[in-house]
């Protein structure tokens, strides 16, 4: 099978080759493939979105016992793009009481910090945007500005809805930003290296070697926690339809309105694939043999099922009080994240 | 491995200029027909009663506090994950010292009624 990250070198090399002989300095072809690379990236996630907003509708509806959207294209496919045009249409109404500054630039922020975070995610060998050496690291970083983008929704609407929704999603975000960090660890201490590539090959290709297995109470809080971090079900508190209406994007229509949904979703996105990379060994196949079906499927389809699980908690359990919440975070999940971190550094230590 | 970082300027600017010019595409197609009742304050239909923009509860603003002494001294501990294999039993005892003041933190909160929701 052809391998892409060495197809990628070839090309690579034939191109730098043609700007050294037309004397053109080889930053921008740097340059230019890196923009490449950060389109593409935007028209996966664009789809990725797509799809997953129609697939959420058809869970949910299947798991009801309800069929979902039926009518544009086979089984409703054409659902969110007929959404899509409609909201591009739609008058973007700002509310004379709103900070337009702060009001405009919430959405832009929501979706570039859930963007920013897919150039260290490996979709398969060698298809990964930059290999960054910081990379777990600096997807904790990144993904952090979430909060920043709900607060700054929440305070420029300047309706009590809306504020109450910021700030809990502030509250709950940074609750769960601590066990989720810990837990973490436990994956980059047994590979030893914070790169997303290294992370997987680590691994390897037999599924018990996967970290789920020695690191089963790091998965747990891991996804416990992210679920918490992307506002889901059990944790989706500051968009409780039935309690603050929307929250904090109560305020929000049109493409503004649009952003933070498409924000959601890639963020639901991010968290799985990010689970699959520390976790599920990434793009690797669970047994050497079936090495033949390309990596990247792997990986699709590893996360596609964790955002199945994801659906799945949300018409399984029931939404938290925000006391719950908040004890759940920092007096049971914040001493287990403590406890296997001295579990997997004793264990690193002594077998590994 | 690769420590050139510029890549992140780059996927920054292609991020915002996407929500920019999609913003733009919206704003050729849209109305805009601006009303004083339409531009109101979303508040289930009632007159909204004052600014949002008030002094706010206490208790955010403690979990916030207790989230910056743990997230900063977390990342004291990502060096030491990446590189305590090389550093053996010295690295492991003095971190699990480091991880008991840590602890030791969380149960003060604890018992002083920081974490207590209110």
């Amino acid at each position: 099978m052809l391998e892409f990250d060495k197809v990628m070198l070839e090309l690579y090399g034939f191109l730098a080759a043609w700007c050294a002989a037309r004397s053109i300095p080889l930053i921008w072809l740097d340059l230019t493939v890196m923009i490449i690379a950060g389109l593409i990236m935007i028209g996966v996630l664009s789809l990725a979105a797509l799809f997953l907003v129609w697939w959420e509708r058809k869970v949910s509806a299947h798991l009801q016992d309800r069929l979902g959207p039926m009518r544009t294209g086979t089984h409703g496919v054409l659902q969110t793009l007929a959404d899509g045009i409609k909201l591009l249409q739609k008058e973007d109404i700002v509310p004379s009481a709103a900070d337009k500054r702060v009001y405009f630039w919430a959405p832009v922020v929501a979706f570039v910090a859930a963007y920013l975070a897919y150039i260290v995610i490996p979709f398969g060998k060698g298809l990964i945007a930059r290999d960054l050496n910081i990379g777990i690291l600096y997807i904790i970083a990144i993904t952090s500005f979430t909060v920043i983008s709900l607060l700054m929704a929440g305070w420029a609407s300047n309706n009590k809805y809306a504020l109450l929704g910021g700030m809990r999603s502030a509250a709950q975000i940074v609750s769960y930003e601590v066990p989720l960090t810990i837990s973490v660890l436990g994956a980059v201490m047994l590979a030893g290296s914070l790169s997303m590539v290294d992370i997987v090959e680590a691994q390897g290709p037999y599924f018990w070697k996967w970290y789920w297995l020695p690191q089963i109470l790091g998965f747990g809080i891991y996804f416990i926690s992210a679920t918490a971090e992307a506002n889901r079900t059990p944790f989706d508190l500051p968009e409780a339809e039935q309690e603050l209406v929307a929250g904090f994007n109560v305020e929000y229509s049109g493409m503004k309105f649009a952003m933070f949904f498409l924000a959601e979703f890639v963020n639901m996105f991010t968290i799985s694939a990010i689970a699959t990379t520390l976790f599920l060994g990434g793009w690797q196949p669970p047994l050497p043999g079936l090495a033949f079906i390309p990596s990247w499927i792997w990986f699709m389809g590893k996360t596609l099922f964790l955002v199945f699980v994801l659906m799945w908690f949300r018409w399984t359990y029931p939404r938290l009080r925000v006391d719950q919440l908040m004890n759940f975070a920092w007096k049971f999940l914040l001493p287990l994240a403590f406890l296997n971190l001295i579990l997997t550094g004793l264990g690193v230590y002594f077998f590994g | 491995m690769n420590a050139d970082y510029s890549i992140i300027g780059i996927f920054l600017l292609i991020g915002v200029g996407f929500v920019l010019v999609t913003f733009l595409i919206a704003g050729l197609l849209r109305p805009h027909r601006p009303g004083k009742v339409k531009l109101q304050s979303y508040e289930c239909g009632e007159p909204s009663i004052g600014s949002s923009w008030i002094q706010y509860n206490v208790g955010y603003y403690i979990f916030a506090l207790i989230f910056v002494i743990f997230d900063v001294e977390v990342v004291f501990l990502f060096p030491w994950a990446v590189a305590f294999r090389k550093l053996g039993l010295f690295a492991l005892v003095e971190m699990f010292i480091f991880l008991a003041i840590l602890i030791f933190g969380l149960v003060y909160a604890w018992k002083k009624g920081a974490l207590r929701w209110v």
